[in-house]
């Protein structure tokens, strides 16, 4: 199929220092004429220049939800700012065969002042609604924003959930058949977030073509169908999405993938108590590995400090999926044990956990409270390591047939009997 | 035993679904958008008439936001060329008795101030529309001379307004119309001009340099006096006058006095210099503007 958006060579080139000095004034543009000539003798300028983004090449078939992922900071924003129009690229060409809408910012052009039905008049017109199209769909917005009561208020007295509410109800009533869509899942509430995030699915399968910057990898697997990995300006990677995020996960940190607790990596800055050394997932045969197969057991071999004697020590894992979804938090004292006096030394613990994972990329972290505590987050741990561990849980052939829903964190044995008469 | 793989099975709370034309049904053979670097842009009237509404909405936004929480709202735009009035009327008119072409000074002063404020808001306006809309800029497209344009269009509806002191002014001292009052648009149309050529060029050279900020309303000021407002331009002959008729502004506003009052013949060389200054300047701040709109979001 013909793409709908060709990117060729895109590049875009910062000067380092206009990007740090706000407001060029009159006199430092004079003071450079001056200081031209030696600029000139200083042979070139390349210092000073900086690529946000460089040979950018990808096409997207219409209808194609494309993630856009990477580093803070790796040119993601620039690359949507130059498809959007808002700055134009220093080399390349980019062809849209569509009209386009970017959805940069949640509210861009709200105004404190004026009321809600105002802003959205105004909302509307800036992201290129037409006023007949506002007036049509007005009722639907303010009913999806949940804000009926509110909307002759101006929004500066709103809430913030409800200021973004109406502001996302806006943007999500745009009907272009190019949609560029910055972070905005990054705002409001859990349950708006779903509702935006359940939109987004609507104009996704509506055909519509989207590409999609987000930090939330689950909400990019679940949205779209390819990905695209921006790092350092440039295209690293581009495919399934799946298998995109599953990388780029692993490059954020690559630390994670051999159970090697480095010092960083702690929650407190000092360990005085307890100090975790190493977490290794085990094959069958014991060996340390990084991958697991779907329905075996996971196992784990974790090694701990104890620097002075404690008493009442709880030990704990949570197991993640790489979207920092909690699967699973389990306890040694799930198994019946008591809670822990620990002298100082060394200590190996030894962990089964029966969980069938769904096939993809999941992480463990770990935890030990002391006093019996329970809860799962680094405040009055003893030691806390929240990425301690990343690994994989790989799909094997199907035997029985089944297939294995991808949306969801566990696939479980279960037993069934159907029973009934037949009729004949 | 089977499960359907309902991937992405999340749906929203019953909404309406969307109505959008099936997608891939047809390309165009052309791209819609060709975005890559270029050196400038032509002047592209069709998008500007297709974002018409969003001039609209952004004119009725400054107006709106404008008085908005002030006591006396709309008020202060007939009140601050009526407090001026006085003050000139007492300094130039009582106490150094500067002559006004036989009007009286108070009307002939408004007259003045009513043409003036309008141009020098608007640039004002204009000049710093740009690096208050910031926010937009980096964050949508659109083309960036609404914004400048918005804030003039925003301005006239004040010009507007502060027609109504001068209105009742005129019933006051028992002005008649005459025909010359036919070519009052003439004037009200160069003034727009002038205002938006001025406003985008300074709104353009403002992103990149923050001293057009501090440096405008002091230009402004000295624009003020070296234009025929609290005094007429018959008042100097010879070198002085030719010299001042340079300024467009002596062009628009003299011959606004004169299509309301018809106290004098117009003086068209002046006028028509007013015109062509106006209609240059226009054309250098839309070239100027298209060339620096590139790099706006760059640097605001």
């Amino acid at each position: 199929m013909t793409p709908i958006i060709k990117v060729k060579g895109l590049g875009k080139q910062y000067r380092v220092g206009a990007r740090r000095q706000q407001f060029p004034t009159l006199r430092d543009s004079l003071a450079r004429v001056v200081r031209k000539p030696l600029d000139i003798l200083r042979a070139n300028g390349h210092s000073e220049m900086f690529w946000a983004l460089r040979d950018v090449e990808f096409e997207v078939a219409p209808g194609e939800v494309i993630g856009v992922i990477g580093r803070n900071g790796a040119g993601k924003s620039t690359l949507l700012k130059i498809l959007s129009r808002i700055t134009e690229p220093t080399t390349g060409r980019a062809e849209l065969y569509g009209r386009v809408a970017s959805l940069l910012e949640v509210g861009t052009g709200f105004h404190p002042e004026l009321t809600g039905r105002e802003n959205v008049f105004l909302n509307g017109a800036i992201l290129g609604m037409r006023n007949a199209e506002i007036n049509r769909k007005f009722d639907e917005i303010v009913s999806f924003a949940e804000i009926e009561r509110f909307i002759d208020t101006p929004v500066k007295r709103y809430s913030s959930g409800m200021y973004v509410r109406l502001a996302f109800a806006v943007a999500a009533h745009l009907e272009p058949e190019i949609l560029i869509v910055d972070e905005v899942l990054a705002v409001g509430d859990g349950q708006f977030q779903k509702k935006c995030l359940g939109k987004m699915n609507e104009v996704a399968k509506g055909g519509r073509t989207v590409l999609f910057v987000s930090h939330n990898m689950r909400a990019v697997v679940q949205l779209c169908s390819k990905c695209i990995w921006i790092n350092e300006g440039q295209v690293k990677s581009r495919g399934p999405a799946n298998e995109v995020v599953v990388d780029y996960l692993s490059s954020v940190q690559p630390q994670k993938m051999d159970g090697l607790i480095t010092r960083e990596m702690h929650y407190h800055d000092k360990l005085e108590e307890l100090s975790f050394a190493r977490i290794e997932l085990l094959d069958e045969d014991s060996n340390p590995t990084v991958v697991n197969y779907f329905g075996d057991p996971l196992r784990f071999r974790v090694e701990f400090e104890v620097l002075r004697p404690l008493e009442q020590v709880r030990l704990g894992l949570v197991i993640n999926k790489f979207d920092e979804t909690v699967v699973c938090a389990v306890q040694h004292t799930d198994a019946a044990l008591d809670l822990l006096d620990l002298q100082p030394g060394s200590y190996v613990a030894q962990i089964q956990v029966d969980v069938p994972l769904i096939p993809g990329p999941y992480y463990i972290t770990l935890f030990a409270k002391p006093d019996g505590g329970y809860w799962t987050s680094g405040e009055r741990s003893l030691d806390y390591i929240a990425h301690a561990l990343a690994f994989n849980i790989e799909e094997v052939s199907a035997e029985g047939g089944a297939v294995l829903p991808t949306n969801a964190l566990i696939h479980p044995v279960s037993r069934w009997t159907v029973e009934g008469k037949s009729n004949s | 035993m089977t499960i359907s793989n309902n991937a992405g099975a999340l749906t929203s709370d019953s909404e309406p679904s969307i109505k959008i034309a099936p997608a891939g049904t047809s390309l165009p053979d052309k791209p819609v958008v060709v975005i890559e670097p270029r050196a400038w842009l032509a002047l592209d009237l069709q998008e500007l008439w297709a974002y018409r509404e969003l001039l609209y909405f952004l004119m009725w936004r400054d107006v709106k936001v404008r008085y908005k929480q002030t006591a006396l709202g709309v008020v202060w735009v007939v009140l601050q060329p009526l407090l001026m009035m006085l003050v000139f009327t007492f300094l130039f008119g009582r106490v150094a008795g500067i002559k006004s072409d036989g009007l009286p000074y108070s009307l002939f002063a408004y007259t003045g101030l009513l043409m003036w404020t309008f141009f020098s808001s608007a640039v004002n306006a204009a000049g710093n529309s740009l690096v208050n809309s910031a926010a937009l800029i980096t964050k949508v497209y659109f083309p960036r001379m609404l914004v400048p344009a918005a804030a003039v269009g925003a301005t006239l509806v004040d010009f507007a307004v502060a027609f109504i002191p001068l209105a009742i002014m005129m019933v006051f001292w028992k002005v008649r119309f005459t025909s010359n009052l036919l070519l009052l648009p003439i004037f009200i149309i160069i003034v727009v001009v002038l205002a938006l050529g001025v406003g985008m060029w300074m709104a353009a050279l403002n992103v990149k340099y923050r001293d057009i900020r501090l440096a405008l309303p002091f230009l402004l000021q000295l624009w003020f006096f070296a234009s025929p407002i609290i005094y007429p331009l018959s008042l100097f002959e010879g070198k002085v006058r030719w010299l001042l008729g340079l300024n467009p502004m002596a062009g628009i506003i003299e011959g606004f006095r004169v299509s309301l009052y018809g106290h004098k013949p117009f003086d068209w060389s002046t006028i028509a210099f007013a015109g062509v200054v106006a209609i240059i300047f226009l054309v250098y701040a839309t070239y100027n503007f298209r060339r620096a709109e590139r790099r706006f979001a760059d640097l605001v």
